[in-house]
C-alpha cells in the first residue's frame, strides 16, 4: 500500500498533528511519501524521516505559502497520481480536513474525517471514526480504491524510526482558478501553544468571574506547556477570544490533561473534552456536572487552589 | 442574490446517544430534534443578508419525511421556500451530491452551510460542494459581508483569524459569531404553514463508505476527589498514577 501524508507547514515546520498522520501512515505501510507546500528547509523536510516517511514531496512555490483548500488539493491530487498512492492521510484540521475533502472528490476516493486509531491494514480498510460530537464512535467501510483519511490527534502513537527522508521539489500545475479566494491579512496569537495541538490544556469559565483573573491560569499554563481554553459563556463575553473556546460548538480538544477550573460540565462542554486522557476539575460546587466526567477533583474556591496547585507543579517540574 | 442555505436534522446537543438493532441504528427514542446549530448560524445570516441587501433565502434538507419540521422551522425564521430531498443521509458525500444536484438547478450565488454537522462530524460537505461545483469554499467563516459581488469574509484558523474576500458564487461552511441565532416568532411561525415546501427524489451517488457499527466509549471511572487543601496530593497522582505530567 502507497500512502501520501498531507504535512501542514507552520513557521517552516511541520507542525505535531501532521508528525502524528506520518505516524499513523507509517502503522499501516512502509510505503511512505510526505507532501508539504510553502516555505520550509531541506534539514527539516529531510528529518521526517525519524517518523517513517521515505520521501518527501516538496512544491516550494511562492503561490503555496498560504493555505489555499482548492490549490492545495489540486497540488496533492497531482503528487497523489504521480506516485501512484491509494491512500491519502492529513490530521483533521481547519485546513486539512476540507482539502483532504475536496482531493476526495477529484480522486473519487472513499472518505472518512475525525479518525480515532489505525485500521488493520488491507484492501478494503475498517476504520473507526468520531460521531455525535464524541460521545459515539461509527465503524465504517472503506471501499473504493482509492481512500482518504483524516485523523483526530492521538490517534497514531509517534515513534522513532531509523534514517532521513529523501526530498524531491516539485513543480506542480497552478490553475488560476485554484486562486479565487484572497487572503488579505491574519492576526494570530504568536508564542502560544495551539489549543488543538496541545499534551495539556487548562481551561477556565464563568466561575473565574472576569476577564482580570486569567492571569493566574496563564500562569499555571506556563509552568505546565499547556494552551489555555474556555467555556463558551466566557468567550460569548469577551473574556477570551472565540478560537479559546472549547466544546460542542467551538474547539474539540483531545490532550493527555484537561484541568477545568470553575466549569460547571454543561453536556455541550464535555462534548469538547471528552477524548483527554485525564480530566482534573476544580469547582466550588461538589455537585457540579463536571466532576462525573473528572478522573481527579478539588471543591473548592479556584482563586486559592490555583495559585497553590501551580506553587505544587512548580515544585515537581 | 438567490441564498441557498443546507440545514441538518440533528439531535438536540443535550441528547444522550444511544443504539438499537444490534448497535447499527440511532436511537431515536425520546430525542428532541434541532437545526444543526452551526447551520442555525448560516440560515441566521442569510436572513440579515435577505434583509439588508434583498435576497431569496432557500433552506434545503436531505432527509426523510421526520424532517420537515426542522424545514418548516427555518421558514418560521425567515427562509422563503424549502426543499427536501426524499432520503436517509447515509454519509458526506451522498449528502454533497444531492445538494450539487440541488445547486445546479437553482443557480445559487450563495451557497451556506455549518462549518460541520454535530452528528456526523464530517466538517466537508462544504468542501466536496464546492469541488462538485467548481467553486471556491471557505470554512470555517465567522463574519461576512458582500459587497459588489465580492464576499468579505474573516475565517478561524488555529489560534487566530484570517481576513479573505473571493468573488460569488461561493460555498462557505459558517460558524459564530457571523450572526445571532434567531428564533422565529409568532408571524414567522404562521407564515412558515403555507410558505412552500418542495419533496425531489435523490440522484444516485456511491459514496464508498459502508457503515458497519455504532460503538460508544466505555464508561469513565469513578472520579478520585482531593481535598482543597492537599494540592500536591493532586500534583503526586498527576505524575505518579494518571503519569500526565
Ligand atoms: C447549542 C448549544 C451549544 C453550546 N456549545 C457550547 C460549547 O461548545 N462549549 C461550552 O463550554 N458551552 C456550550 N454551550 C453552553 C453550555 O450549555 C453552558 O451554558 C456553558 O458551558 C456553561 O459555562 P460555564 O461552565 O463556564 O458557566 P456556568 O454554568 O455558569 O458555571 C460556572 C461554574 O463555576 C463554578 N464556580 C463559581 N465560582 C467559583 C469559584 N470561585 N471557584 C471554583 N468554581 C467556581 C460554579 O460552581 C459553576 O459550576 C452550548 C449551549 C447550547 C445551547
Ligand atoms: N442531511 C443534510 N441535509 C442538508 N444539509 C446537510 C445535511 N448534512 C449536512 N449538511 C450540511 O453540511 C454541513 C457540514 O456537514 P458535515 O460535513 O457532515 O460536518 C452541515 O453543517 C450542513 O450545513
Amino acid at each position: 500500500m502507497n500512502i501520501l501524508v498531507f504535512a501542514e507547514l507552520s513557521e517552516g515546520k511541520v507542525k505535531s498533528n501532521s508528525i502524528e498522520a506520518i505516524a499513523f501512515a507509517r502503522a499501516l505501510s512502509k510505503s511512505v511519501t510526505v507532501v508539504v507546500m510553502g516555505k520550509s528547509d531541506e534539514e527539516s523536510l529531510s528529518g521526517l524521516g525519524k517518523y517513517g516517511a521515505v520521501k518527501v514531496i516538496w512544491a516550494d512555490d511562492d503561490r503555496l505559502s498560504a493555505g489555499i483548500i482548492q490549490a492545495y488539493a489540486s497540488v496533492i491530487t497531482q503528487v497523489f497520481h504521480a506516485i501512484n498512492a491509494d491512500v491519502l492521510v492529513a490530521a483533521d484540521s481547519s485546513l486539512a480536513t476540507p482539502v483532504a475533502a475536496r482531493a476526495a472528490i477529484k480522486l473519487q476516493a472513499s472518505l472518512a474525517t475525525n479518525v480515532v486509531e489505525v485500521p488493520q491494514p488491507g484492501e478494503n480498510l475498517e476504520v473507526k471514526r468520531g460521531i455525535f460530537t464524541g460521545k459515539a464512535f461509527a465503524r465504517v467501510i472503506l471501499s473504493k480504491p482509492k481512500k482518504v483519511i483524516t485523523i483526530k490527534k492521538n490517534a497514531a502513537e509517534v515513534k522513532e524510526h531509523e534514517g532521513s527522508a529523501t526530498v524531491e521539489r516539485f513543480s506542480p500545475q497552478l490553475n488560476d482558478a485554484d486562486f479565487k479566494i484572497r487572503i488579505l491579512s491574519s492576526e494570530k496569537a504568536t508564542g502560544h501553544i495551539l489549543l488543538p495541538e496541545a499534551d495539556i490544556v487548562v481551561s477556565g469559565g464563568r466561575g473565574m468571574k472576569g476577564p482580570e483573573h486569567w492571569g493566574m491560569l496563564e500562569e499555571l499554563a506556563r509552568v505546565l506547556n499547556a494552551a489555555t481554553g474556555c467555556s463558551k459563556p466566557v468567550s460569548d463575553m469577551g473574556w477570551r477570544p472565540h478560537h479559546e473556546h472549547v466544546g460542542q460548538t467551538g474547539v474539540k480538544v483531545a490532550p493527555q490533561l484537561y484541568i477545568a477550573v470553575g466549569i460547571s460540565g454543561a453536556i455541550q462542554h464535555l462534548a469538547g473534552v471528552n477524548s483527554s486522557k485525564c480530566i482534573v476539575v476544580i469547582n466550588k460546587d461538589p455537585d457540579a456536572p463536571f466532576f462525573k466526567a473528572a478522573d481527579y477533583g478539588i471543591v473548592g474556591d479556584a482563586f486559592e487552589i490555583i495559585p497553590k496547585l501551580t506553587e505544587a507543579i512548580k515544585a515537581v517540574r | 442574490m438567490k441564498i441557498l442555505v443546507c440545514i441538518s436534522h440533528v439531535p438536540d446537543t443535550t441528547s444522550r446517544i444511544n443504539f438499537t438493532d444490534n448497535n447499527t441504528r440511532f436511537d431515536t427514542t425520546g430525542v428532541q430534534f434541532i437545526v444543526g446549530p452551526y447551520d442555525d448560524y448560516a440560515l441566521a445570516r442569510a436572513v440579515e443578508l435577505k434583509e439588508s441587501l434583498g435576497a431569496s433565502v432557500t433552506v434545503l434538507n436531505i432527509g426523510t419525511a421526520d424532517t420537515e419540521p426542522t424545514l418548516r422551522k427555518a421558514l418560521a425564521i425567515g427562509a422563503d421556500d424549502a426543499i427536501r430531498v426524499n432520503a436517509q443521509p447515509v454519509d458526506s458525500y451522498f449528502v454533497a451530491a444531492q445538494i450539487a444536484a440541488q445547486a445546479r438547478e437553482g443557480n445559487y450565488d450563495l451557497i451556506l452551510m455549518g462549518r460541520e454537522s454535530i452528528d456526523y462530524n464530517g466538517g466537508v460537505v462544504h468542501a466536496m460542494v464546492g469541488e462538485l461545483l467548481g467553486m471556491p469554499s471557505v470554512s470555517p467563516v465567522m463574519k461576512l459581508d458582500i459587497e459588489g459581488g465580492i464576499a468579505k469574509m474573516a475565517r478561524e484558523i488555529e489560534g487566530g483569524k484570517e481576513y479573505l474576500e473571493a468573488p460569488l458564487p461561493l460555498v462557505l461552511g459558517c460558524q459564530e459569531p457571523i450572526a445571532e441565532w434567531k428564533i422565529p416568532n409568532m408571524r414567522g411561525i404562521m407564515s412558515a404553514r403555507t410558505k412552500p415546501l418542495k419533496v425531489v427524489e435523490a440522484v444516485p451517488a456511491d459514496s464508498g463508505v459502508q457503515l458497519k457499527q455504532y460503538e460508544l466509549p466505555p464508561p469513565k471511572g469513578a472520579v478520585k476527589m482531593i481535598p482543597a487543601d492537599h494540592v500536591e496530593e493532586l500534583v503526586r497522582l498527576l505524575k505518579n498514577e494518571a503519569k500526565v505530567l
